[in-house]
């Protein structure tokens, strides 16, 4: 019998300690001994992938899961080692995780904060898990990370592109490999000044809940630096299916471009209905009328099908980055081949997030030589790497964001097969999208202390 | 003004899934006596008869192009669908194109035959049981039923697009002396209203000039009696369950077009329909058209940005707003029958 | 003893040693056996079934009783946590001033929506809930925000000022809660064997008031108050003719069942310090209506049954993957392996909810008073075995 007491302690940075901890019995817990929750005191560590399994966005968590799954097979040293062999860091040797295999329990988080932190509540309390990652929706991410940083584990978010998860509530054992709503507008901006001139009215349709905020307020922030007038804002109500009434104003608003900071199906059947309505037929002010979706997904372009042509977004990632950008994305290609052999068909950029996201943080923990969040927290802060398929890439220590190029992408006029809806524009360098990060957007939060639980 | 008419426009078209869906549900209501949770679902369907139909007759055959390659470096194929191949290209891609009018008579036996089975196998057996017990049923059923679909269909929204020649939006205000460009409105969606006004008059008229409407209007109004005269209302009733089922699935075929077809959302449709025919008033079939058009109208006025500006947030709470309003100054809803579920 | 019948007595002991003891009886698999997968005695699991418990006795207060069904409960257990993860932002992380707060928030609530919903009934009713539910759901996930901290759920935050405690505990995290220093979150573990059990002290707190809980609405069920609701379900027309006003007696029954929701709220921020719209959307509610109606309406016993039934498929369930699966078929043949897997893949992981809606369909179908009449008629077996004759049963009859 041993007494666990899941208070906060100071950060006790203890490799010694814990490799003493792993040296207990197996009956006996070894959570009081190695300072941190969860220590692997078997020969597996365990990982709890955090996934929407029900709900609008179950196929998305399903090419999450397909990518942890591939993820743990690779760092256990099965199939073809994937980013492994292209990842700049040589650590990983395929043998697991400081010698321990990986092992992974998955959830459900049903896109609902509240089932996600029970799901990830019981992958803490019940199977030991010692990093909870993926999800697909900020609000998600956001209440997880939170429950992360109580219990003292680390996060690695999956898909996740508000503004808050690395802002105003950021938190220390949380990290993101995924973009955010500022650098996609900081990405967009160029390009779109490039394509529809710098004398535009945009009129923007948002989601009304935090992330579609932030991603207007970025979107908007970012075009009238360029010269564009925002015409108006309109919320839209997250259960909306039918989005006429939002689009028909539109037509006479005087407006020359139509943003939808949407995403999954609402983003589906706004520019379905946009469509409908002939918006892209339409000339204002001597100008073609144009439609922006400042993010999208793969799965979203297929949901949309033609709509989605000629329409402009932004990416974290794409499957053909390397074979037309060049080397500088190396490890997208093994990754693509080592997923397409097992299921059939390319990666999505959230099956990449989450692909890289556990590699680096096993990869973390190798460098650091323990399980301890705090270490691997230093690991990861400062972190800079290559090889994961997006470049050279920074994990900024002030607020634990990646740092990496960011991806123009259009929906394909003639795609010649439906993996390839999505035609990458340009890449937009990593400079451009940086920001300092007391950048007032993302300010009023903090990282705080790292918590490495009891 | 313009926006006004656009707006109606709008609305009418809401308007006409609310009452689509909320007919047949109010018609189950009304004979029956089931609440039926799954109706939802069953619109749902109705889109999957939709999707369904495009896939089979995009059933292609695969021809390998060995000048391109995939992804993954191997030869690619190319697919050249059993239509095309059989009819030539204009004709098979012309049949692929006009997929979802052709659903409609691709769902009508589909749908009669679900809502048979259902009646026969399940909701016969719940005419004597609590509401509760009706609303645990159907619900597990309308779970059961969106899960089989989750799987064989993905949770993705499915793009299922109308025929090339109803795609393009039509000039509305031209018509009524507007300038060009003022008031534009889809062709697909006045297809769609037009549709909804046939069925919705298809079924007035059914239940208002055949002898078999008579017996079941009877039916609503007192069942055991009909009973005791001699007429197998039973019978009656699993026509009557189908119907609805088909009323409520080829509301969901025509509605693919418009918004993609995804797995949930019978869901999103379940409450607002209930809520339809609450306010249009228990057991009455015309409250329930009455009901879909007034809330469709009223939330599309709602979503217009100067009354958002004026109460920030009513086009969230609108349906629920007016729905509170008409219960409590109209007890039974718009049009609703004394009595009816009011226990 | 506790001035009720003995049967309920005993009902009530049961029910104290089956909580007392669930984390040995939710944990009957050693840890590394495959079938460990079943244990549900983990802390947040266990303090979930307790509260969604008295979540569900509350509701049926109102729907067991008095048979008005609503639609709208969700709001309750909603204003609740909101007001409970209010009183930690600025008052203390001390729970009692939480819970408290939260009982009386969501009693206010649902005076005022029961005042104006109680004025219909039946169907007509459930709408007017259903709509109240619905509007406070949409306007708190947006433009109450500020108060609600929408989509993401209201969390607390290190700038909070928590007059009566500390903003920033001493190694500089956010404070955790407690209950006078005891932290909701502290376990003790036992290892016995290949076995771990948990006992944390939120799931004691949680299922001291739940059993407080069920015993006032033991209380209720057997008052005369109870007997005049249940006069308003079986007949409020006769009722009103003998000059009662059924009204009064109604919408106290409405607010008692708004005040268990909001306790149930206000445990589970107490438990973990966040409060979702997602609380308070229609299939919230509707979760309710269906753990009672599951377990049994009308019943002392069911609805907590029914709570503990679908918590634990959604909880469980969903956890099960392809990966487990090859893990438990693993001694089968390679072929048969992959067969089984195939079969029991739908309905498993992502597919839980599909198994939920077939146990809806199951149970209501040969099991028409719920899960207590299952557990009636496995009880009789037993007595018709030990002896015949004697027929009562620990198990509460329905209302009617």
């Amino acid at each position: 019998m041993s007494k666990m007491n899941l208070t906060r302690r100071g950060v006790i940075k203890t490799g010694a300690i814990a490799g003493a901890g792993l040296a207990m019995p197996t009956y006996l817990s070894a959570q009081t001994q190695s300072g941190y929750t969860n220590a692997p005191n078997g020969d597996t560590v365990t990982l709890g992938f955090n996934v929407p399994q029900s709900g609008p966005y179950a196929d998305e968590g399903a090419d999450e899961l397909r990518a942890f799954e591939l993820a743990v097979e690779h760092l256990n040293g099965e199939g073809d080692g994937g980013m492994l062999s292209t990842f700049s860091s040589k650590v990983l040797d395929g043998t697991g995780i400081l010698g321990k295999k990986v092992a992974y329990v998955s959830g459900d988080t049903q896109t609902k904060s509240d089932a996600a932190r029970a799901s990830a509540k019981s992958m803490i309390e019940k199977d030991g898990a010692i990093m909870i990652s993926g999800g697909s929706s900020s609000g998600v991410a956001v209440a997880v990370q939170g429950l992360c940083q109580e219990a003292g584990v680390v996060f690695m978010a999956g898909l996740t592109h508000s503004n808050d998860t690395t802002g105003k509530d950021k938190k220390a054992n949380g990290f993101r490999h995924f973009f955010n709503a500022y650098m996609s507008a900081a990405a967009l901006a160029p390009v779109l000044k490039q394509l529809y001139g710098s004398d535009r009215a945009a009129y923007h349709l948002t989601a009304d809940y935090t992330w579609g905020w932030t991603q207007q307020e970025s979107i908007q922030a970012a075009t009238e630096a360029l010269g564009w007038t925002t015409v108006n804002n309109v919320l839209t109500p997250l259960a909306a299916t039918d989005f006429s009434a939002y689009i028909t104003p539109v037509l006479n608003s005087g407006a020359d471009v139509l943003v939808l900071n949407h995403y999954g199906g609402n983003m589906v059947n706004s520019l379905t209905n946009a469509v409908q309505f002939g918006l892209r037929d339409k000339q204002v002010n001597g100008k073609n009328f144009e439609i922006i979706v400042p993010l999208y997904s793969e799965l979203m372009a297929k949901g949309a099908g033609a709509n989605i042509k000629g329409i402009v977004g932004s990416q974290n990632w794409d499957w053909k980055v390397e074979s037309q950008m060049g080397a500088r994305y190396t490890g997208t290609n093994a990754f693509v081949q080592s997923f397409g052999n097992k299921y059939g068909f390319p990666p999505s950029q959230a099956a990449q997030t989450c692909y890289a996201q556990t590699l680096l943080y096993a990869d973390a923990a190798a460098r650091a030589g323990t399980f301890n969040p705090c270490a691997i927290g230093e690991a990861l802060a400062g972190f800079e790497f290559d090889g994961l398929g997006n470049g050279p890439t920074l994990y900024r220590a002030d607020d634990h964001q990646c740092f990496k190029d960011v991806l123009v992408v259009k929906g394909a006029e003639n795609p010649e097969d439906e993996f390839h809806l999505v035609e990458i524009v340009e890449v937009t360098p990593t400079e451009q999208v940086t920001y300092a990060p007391d950048h007032p957007m993302f300010a009023g939060g903090a990282l705080g202390a790292c918590n490495p639980g009891a | 003004m313009d926006a006004i008419i656009l707006q109606i426009l709008n609305g009418l078209d809401k308007g006409s899934a609310y009452a689509l869906i909320a007919l047949g549900l109010t018609l189950i209501f009304g004979t029956l006596g089931v609440v039926n949770f799954a109706h939802g679902a069953l619109f749902m369907i109705g889109s999957f008869c939709a999707v369904t139909l495009q896939r089979i007759l995009s059933i292609s055959f695969q021809t390998v192009d060995p000048s391109k390659t995939d992804f993954l470096g191997n030869p690619s194929t190319f697919d050249t669908p059993y239509v095309v191949h059989w009819f030539g290209a204009e004709v098979g891609n012309g049949i692929i194109d006009w997929s979802v009018p052709l659903a409609i008579f691709f769902a009508i036996p589909i749908m009669i035959a679900i809502g048979f089975i259902m009646e026969r196998g399940l909701i016969k057996h719940f005419y004597k049981r609590p509401h509760a017990d009706q609303i645990l049923v159907t619900f597990g059923l309308a779970i059961v039923l969106q899960e089989v679909i989750k799987y064989y269909y993905g949770a993705n929204p499915i793009q299922t697009g109308a025929p090339e020649m109803f795609r393009g939006s039509f000039d509305f205000g031209t018509l009524l002396g507007f300038d060009p460009n003022v008031i534009i409105y889809p062709y697909w969606r006045l297809v769609y209203f037009g549709f909804a006004a046939v069925i919705i008059s298809a079924v007035f008229a059914f239940l208002q000039f055949t002898t078999f409407g008579m017996v079941v209007r009877a039916g609503m109004a007192d069942r055991e009696t009909v009973g005791l005269l001699g007429i197998n209302i039973d019978k009656r009733f699993t026509i009557m369950f189908g119907l609805a089922a088909a009323v409520a699935g080829l509301a969901g075929v025509m509605y693919a077009p418009i918004n993609a077809p995804n797995y949930h959302m019978g869901m999103d449709f379940l409450v607002l329909s209930f809520v339809v025919v609450v306010v249009g008033g228990m057991g009455s079939l015309p409250g329930a058209v009455l009901a879909g058009f007034l809330l469709g109208i009223l939330e599309s006025f709602a979503s217009m940005t100067q009354i958002i500006d004026l109460i920030p947030g009513i086009n969230q709470i609108i349906i629920y707003v007016v729905a509170i309003i008409v219960l409590l100054t109209r007890p039974r809803g718009l049009m609703g029958r004394k009595g009816v579920m009011e226990e | 003893m506790f001035a009720i019948e003995k049967k309920d007595t005993t009902l009530l002991l049961i029910v104290a040693v089956l909580t007392m003891c669930a984390p040995f009886i939710l944990n009957p698999f050693p840890t590394d056996s495959a079938m460990a997968q079943f244990n549900a005695g983990y802390p947040d699991l266990m303090q979930r079934f307790v509260i969604f418990g008295i979540f569900a006795i509350g509701f049926n207060i109102l729907f067991g009783l008095t048979g008005y069904l609503s639609f709208g409960h969700a709001a309750f257990l909603g204003v609740g946590s909101y007001s409970a993860v209010w009183m930690f932002k600025l008052l203390s992380m001390n729970v009692i001033p939480a819970i408290i707060l939260s009982v009386i928030v969501a009693g206010v609530f649902a005076l005022i929506i029961g005042f104006v919903s109680l004025r219909r009934s039946g169907i007509y009713f459930s709408i007017l809930t259903l709509a109240f539910a619905q509007m406070s759901f949409a306007l708190a996930y947006s433009v109450l925000t500020p108060i609600t901290n929408g989509e993401t759920g209201l969390q607390l935050s290190l700038n909070d000022p928590r007059i009566l405690g500390t903003s920033v505990s001493a190694d500089g995290g956010i404070p955790v809660t407690s209950l006078f220093g005891l932290e909701m979150r502290s376990t003790y573990e036992m290892h016995v064997g290949p076995w771990l059990f948990q006992f944390n002290a939120g799931y004691y707190l949680c299922a001291l008031l739940m059993l407080l809980a069920f015993y006032i609405s033991i209380r209720i069920f057997r008052s005369p108050f109870g007997l005049m609701l249940r006069a308003v379900k079986s007949n409020q027309q006769r009722m009103s003719y003998t000059g009662l006003n059924a009204r009064p007696y109604t919408l106290a029954a409405f607010v008692i069942s708004g005040m268990y929701a909001g306790l149930a709220g206000g445990l589970l921020a107490a438990m973990d310090p966040l409060a979702g719209a997602e609380r308070m959307q229609w299939t919230a509610s509707g979760e309710v209506v269906l753990m009672t109606i599951l377990g049994g309406a009308g019943t002392l016993i069911g609805p907590v049954l029914g709570a503990g039934f679908i918590k634990y498929f959604e909880n469980i369930f969903s956890k099960i993957n392809d990966n487990v699966l090859h893990s438990w078929f693993s001694f089968l043949p390679d072929g048969l392996e992959d067969l089984m897997v195939t079969l029991v893949h739908p309905f498993v992981g992502k597919g839980w909810s599909l198994t939920l809606g077939l146990m809806f369909m199951a149970v209501v179908i040969f099991l028409p008073g719920g899960l207590v009449q299952g557990g009636q008629k496995i009880g009789k077996l037993f007595r018709r075995k030990k002896a015949a004759g004697h027929r009562s049963s620990t198990a509460t009859k329905p209302a009617e």
